[in-house]
């Protein structure tokens, strides 16, 4: 059997269709209705309440604690304030992406790291001789994602804090309805939201809590599939589905860095010794072989096809996810990983892997599509990303 | 005095998209707008204190695709959530329910009757047949039949051509939706008579019609019409009422450069050698433009922004026979809590869906009794939406709006409508929600009820007509709004038309719009 997380005795009652997805051993909903565009629209319109617990949580305590983490992840970890919460990715001594994650320090020498996957082994190794204690705290710590325009609202109902001062990937303690959490401003989907953090012995109230006061304002459960619409939206990366861990990858090519990835922000030049220092530096001078992109299919183009085959387009409602050949005057110069029909910019977008020289935002390619059976080529367009920004997600 | 490339008269819909794609070719651009706020029908108002409604339309269904892309609404603040059942409450206590998922609507219709659930499957192909056949006339400037021009000629054609391109099953297909009454027509298909008087409420919509008179089977496409686009489109309710979809086409123009200037009644179009040159304001200020574009519906277009003795005599004759003849009115209710229907108690996902109220054909057919004989229904038809329920900013927290379409509350009421009339009819409407819902009278805590003479004197509709003109078969394409007169083109030089008045006309479609603004960049020089 597979694992259930702390706040499954609620939303197993929930779902109706029985749409399960595998997370990191767990069994989460994909979706709870039948059809999944209102838990999609929550996100975007409301709020909707996301059960991200299967996440892999460390929590890292110790004098050494901060110079274990530099010396891991590719951000400068020194210049992380307590309060403060880091994304970032770590690499392997090739600068090749093992994992990404949020790094949160929760005081003078003690962090919590979130991975998608196991990494207590590559902790260890990385504090060897450290001053450093290192606890998984996974099955311990329930997760809670409320994330959408009305998110701050809501918590503010049952917040013993005032939430209006928590900036963006900033996080404080605080109790929610009198139950003790940790609140931090983050999520997957490109929008204003917050990650609630939880002792899994008072999962369940705060599901509860959260579920009363959020009901005037709208909130609803969602799973996976909303998640995942939001995310490409956000421009997010994926581990296993828009890059592989080079500690899984077979070959080198399966490998991706963080400049490949569109992560090049999250690399830090100035610090110290890091893992990968040396090699993404030196990739950095020679500049990357690919670059992750934005695609944004042109409809027209995908209308005319379908059309060809006299149909209207079809496409899933469900993020797609496996590779897709990108073209460019007749050459393949790249392949996307996972697309979706946006319901809110009224667009069909993928996330692609595009090779040097060919991912300058602008450029037109062609993007394959099955039309009945036939392969065909939309014309798609690399766009900045991410596609979608707004304004409330810092504000 | 002021100069432009061209002016819009009125900032509904259909103008603002008129004036975006204008702008957008470079034009300089002027919207006036009588009212407050631009919108026209498609408008928010906050009602009752904290409480937000769609006060005239309150769904959007077929925006067209082109122009959500060509005037990037998404940026713009187009935001289109759900709205994914319908439930009709039956006399006999159960209802029917229509849900976004497949295999349980299907479920449900088959507990009904197991022949129709199967029947709904190949009804649904049809239609999606027909409007597919239907749509690219949706895109297309009506060629005039009765002209030689060879553009008209060439229209032609290609119109006979895609018909033929049917083959002949569809082609007859058509030929009966064209011809037969929405009632008639869905009896050669089902036999549960609240699905067929539910279906048949679409063709009555807007029109003086019933469901038994011939003509309405047509207008059930456009239903089938937003399903095609349904999924990758544009259906459901607008965040922020349908005054935010005005608001977002608006942006979408001044981003483009266009001028819109509210609470600017236009007076009059002013007229020199019979080429328009600009509008009078009733301030009394005159702006100049060599090309003036009227939202407004036909009658007013033809007949009261300009001297009638400006146009031909011919066509102010067959102005005077557009039909109006406005036949529905809103209930537009604040709640303070969700109502309970009897069929289907608590605050379940039905209450996020439409309640209909169309429980038989023979109902619909009486309430069309009442109006004919110029009363209105003491039992209409009803469209309910709760907005709130899924866009919680339209009401305070924990409490909600309902929209109320209702039909028919005829224009031309016997003795003619009063205050206590218009109350007498809001009764009508809430003690008819109250069959199915008893509660719902001591949930009231604002009512606003707007009769089509109501619609008329906020909006400007003539009739309070929603659609600017009935959408009836002899008033659509070449005949929309009359023949020789339908490529948004008037007798007057410079003066065009741009509101639902013309083909396609109807919901908030902005195809008219749009259209209007090709044909001028095409045929005008400007």
């Amino acid at each position: 059997m597979l694992k259930t997380t702390p706040f499954h005795v609620r939303t197993a009652p929930l779902v109706q269709g029985q749409a399960w997805r595998r997370w990191a051993g767990y069994t989460v909903p994909s979706a709870y209705e039948l059809v999944h565009d209102r838990e999609y629209a929550a996100i975007r319109n409301a709020a909707a309440l996301i059960d991200v617990s299967p996440l892999y949580k460390y929590l890292i305590s110790g004098p050494d604690s901060t110079r274990l983490l530099d010396r891991m992840v590719t951000r400068d970890v020194t210049k992380c304030r307590v309060g403060q919460v880091m994304y970032t990715p770590w690499c392997d001594s090739q600068g090749k992406v093992i994992d990404d994650g949020t790094v949160s320090r929760l005081g003078e020498r003690l962090y919590r790291l979130t991975s998608a996957e196991p990494n207590l082994r590559w902790l260890s190794l990385n504090g060897a001789g450290m001053d450093v204690t290192i606890e998984e705290i996974s099955e311990r710590v329930g997760a809670l994602a409320l994330q959408g325009p009305l998110s701050r609202t809501i918590l503010q109902q049952i917040a013993a804090t005032d939430l209006a001062n928590l900036k963006y990937f900033r996080m404080v303690e605080t109790t929610l309805a009198g139950i003790p959490v940790a609140i931090s401003r983050t999520g997957y989907t490109g929008d204003l939201g917050y990650e609630i953090w939880v002792d899994a012995a008072r999962a369940v109230a705060l599901w509860d809590a959260l579920l009363t006061a959020g009901l005037p304002y709208g909130i609803t459960p969602a799973g996976i599939w909303a998640l995942d619409l939001a995310r490409i939206e956000a421009g997010l990366v994926m581990l296993d589905v828009d890059y592989h861990s080079s500690h899984h990858a077979l070959i080198e090519a399966q490998k991706s860095s963080p400049l490949e990835l569109g992560l090049e922000w999250t690399v830090s030049w100035d610090k110290g010794p890091y893992n990968g220092r040396r090699a993404l530096a030196a990739e950095r001078a020679r500049g990357a072989a690919w670059r992750f992109v934005g695609l944004t299919v042109d409809w027209d183009s995908l209308e005319s096809l379908y059309a060809g085959a006299g149909l209207p387009p079809q496409l899933p409602a469900v993020a797609w996810r496996g590779s897709t050949p990108v073209y460019r005057d007749g050459h393949q110069i790249g392949y996307a990983s996972s697309g979706c029909w946006s319901p809110l910019l009224k667009q069909y977008l993928a996330l692609a892997h595009l090779s040097a020289p060919h991912f300058a935002v602008g450029n037109d390619v062609r993007l394959e599509v099955t039309v009945e059976h036939q392969r065909r080529q939309a014309y798609a367009r690399v766009a900045k990303l991410p596609f979608f920004d707004p304004e409330r997600k810092r504000a | 005095m002021k100069r432009y490339d061209a002016i819009i008269v009125g900032g509904g819909h259909n103008g603002l998209v008129t004036a975006a794609y204008l702008a957008r070719a470079g034009r300089k651009t002027l919207v006036l707008e009588r009212r407050p706020l631009v919108g026209g029908a498609a408008v928010t108002e906050e009602v009752f204190p904290g409480f937000k409604f769609s006060v005239y339309s309150y769904v959007v269904s077929l925006l067209r695709p082109e122009i959500i892309r060509d005037l990037d609404l998404p940026r713009h603040g187009l935001q289109i959530l759900p709205l994914e059942s319908t439930v009709v409450p039956l006399d006999n206590g159960d209802y029917l329910g229509s849900w976004a998922d497949g295999d349980l609507t299907r479920r449900e219709l088959a507990r009904h009757s197991r022949k129709d659930a199967e029947a709904a499957t190949l009804f649904g192909r049809l239609m999606h047949h027909m409007a597919m056949a239907v749509k690219p006339i949706l895109a297309m400037v009506p060629p005039d039949p009765a002209s030689l021009a060879p553009s008209d000629l060439r229209g032609m054609l290609r119109f006979a051509g895609h018909f033929r391109s049917l083959g002949a099953e569809r082609f007859h297909a058509l030929y009966k939706l064209m011809t037969m009454s929405s009632a008639d027509y869905l009896d050669e298909w089902f036999e549960f008579d609240p699905l067929k008087a539910t279906k048949s409420a679409s063709g009555i919509i807007g029109t003086f019609l019933g469901p038994r008179s011939p003509g309405t089977a047509y207008v059930l496409l456009h239903h089938y019409m937003g399903e095609i686009d349904g999924a990758f489109r544009a259906w459901g309710f607008q965040k922020g009422g349908t005054g935010a979809i005005s608001e977002t086409i608006a942006r979408a123009a001044r981003s483009f450069g266009a001028e819109i200037r509210t609470d600017a009644a236009v007076e009059r179009v002013l007229v020199k050698g019979g080429r328009a040159t600009g509008v009078a304001l009733a301030s009394g200020e005159e702006i100049a433009a060599p090309i003036v574009v009227s939202g407004l519906d036909p009658r007013r277009t033809f007949t009261q922004l300009v001297d009638p003795g400006e146009m031909p005599g011919d066509v102010v004759e067959a102005i005077s026979r557009f039909k109006f003849r406005g036949s529905s009115g809103k209930v537009n209710l604040a709640l303070s809590r969700l109502p309970d229907l009897t069929c289907l108690p608590g605050a379940g996902p039905h209450l996020r869906g439409a309640i209909s109220i169309s429980p038989s054909l023979d109902y619909l057919e009486r309430a069309y009794d009442d109006a004919k004989y110029g009363e209105f229904s003491r039992n209409p038809y009803m469209d309910i939406v709760i907005p709130s329920m899924i866009d919680p900013g339209m009401a305070p927290p924990g409490k909600h709006v309902m929209s109320i379409f209702v039909q028919y509350a005829p224009y031309a009421l016997s003795g003619g409508w009063t205050d206590a009339r218009r109350e007498a009819f809001g009764d009508a409407v809430v003690n008819t929600l109250a069959r199915h819902a008893p509660d719902i009278r001591s949930a009231i805590i604002g009512r606003q009820v707007l009769t089509p003479l109501d619609i008329e004197r906020t909006t400007g509709l003539t009739e309070g007509n929603i659609f600017a003109g009935e959408l009836a078969l002899h008033q659509l394409f070449f005949f929309r709004p009359v023949p020789g007169w339908a490529k948004y083109r008037t007798p007057i030089k410079g003066y065009w038309q741009c509101g639902a008045g013309t083909h396609p006309g109807g919901g908030i479609m902005g195809a008219s719009g749009r259209l209007a603004a090709l044909e001028i960049l095409r045929g005008s020089g400007a």
